[in-house]
């Protein structure tokens, strides 16, 4: 009998970096644009993105793809939009996975599209460590769930492009205290751009399209050079 | 985990050695707790789980200096009190080795 120590030194997300660094490469070679939408469950994801599906699909080639534990309610909302969307269900999977992503693409040419949307699992903690390959992690943040979100999660605000402030017209009516929650956000992750966003009220996404819009130009105007930059940090 | 040790010959595995971030998102107790469930009946049961549990480093940009973060509240300088949310080092989900018995 002997005992032996196995060194191993090895991220476990390091499989799914990797897949996601592929997925990367070939969303830029497709020249297709991904944004990653991740929030606690019920901040307004599904709504935001019917809105903006609508209101990008007579410039862009829009897709969505849309993860949730059970149910197909989502996919089913947002197919209203004509857009393609596919459901992922995760079963007990709190959160997407690059595997996931690859497998939902699976039949789909990326090269007919110029944007795809992933809506996340709702949930502030795991898909925080989880690169999907996208170019924009963008995380809702709704008034009615508390200012001090951020500074309860902080990895996910930390390691999102932008802050979307969801429900803005239900401010008054819950108090929300606006500079509170920019002062939260930017305690976890400075200088992180936040826009004032409402699914519900006329224009209430201008700000956010024009945001989105500014940034699928970019990308395709330099596609390689977003993707580079973007790897995200956990991938070590 | 199990297929590498099978791989080395082992006929059990004595400890495990992870590195652990506070922003991993994973909960020491919790790890400890699933993997006696998730080791049971295989090569790793019984293995002792051993957590090298790595403070938050962050990088402030007044101090101009990697600042540790004892405990983590958020992303402040310890020193100065300036924001400070450059993460260097705490996301950490690391299985670093493993020790095994042979034949």
């Amino acid at each position: 009998m002997a005992t032996r120590i196995v060194e191993v030194r090895h991220g476990i997300l390091k499989k799914n970096d990797e897949l996601a660094h592929k997925l990367r490469t070939r969303f830029e070679q497709s020249g297709v644009f991904v944004v990653n939408l991740v929030s606690s469950p019920g901040s307004g994801k599904t709504a935001l993105l019917e809105q903006t599906l609508a209101a990008l699909s007579g410039t862009y080639r829009a897709a969505a793809l849309v993860g949730d534990l059970a149910t197909d309610n989502d996919a089913t909302r947002l197919a209203r939009s004509g857009a393609p969307i596919r459901q992922i269900s995760t079963g007990t999977t709190c959160h997407l996975e690059a595997e996931m992503i690859d497998s939902a693409l699976d039949g789909w040419d990326l090269d007919d599209y110029d944007i795809l949307f992933i809506e996340n699992v709702g949930n502030l903690v795991c898909p925080a460590s989880y690169d999907l390959g996208e170019n924009l992690r963008v995380v809702l943040f709704s008034t009615t769930e508390g200012e001090d979100k951020p500074l309860k999660y902080p990895t996910i605000f930390n390691s999102a492009d932008a802050a979307l402030l969801t429900k803005m017209d239900l401010a008054a009516a819950v108090e929300f205290d606006r500079d509170l929650a920019v002062r939260s956000i930017h305690q976890v992750r400075p200088e992180l751009p936040i826009l004032d966003t409402s699914a519900r009220a006329e224009n209430g996404l201008r700000d956010w399209l024009a945001y989105v819009t500014d940034r699928i130009e970019r990308f395709r105007s330099s596609p390689a050079h977003a993707a580079e930059s973007l790897d995200h940090e956990s991938a070590k | 985990m199990s297929k590498q040790a099978t791989e080395n010959d082992a006929i059990r595995v004595k400890n495990v050695c992870l590195r652990l971030g506070p922003l991993s998102g994973v909960v020491p107790d919790a790890l400890r707790f699933s993997f006696e469930v998730a080791t049971t009946n295989t090569v790793l049961e019984g293995a002792q789980l051993e957590i090298d549990e790595v403070p938050v480093v962050v990088y402030c940009p007044s101090c101009e200096a990697e600042k540790t973060l004892t405990e983590f509240v958020g992303f402040r300088c310890p020193d100065c009190g300036g924001i400070a949310a450059d993460v260097r080092q705490g996301k950490e989900l690391e299985i670093l080795s493993f020790e095994i018995e042979t034949p």
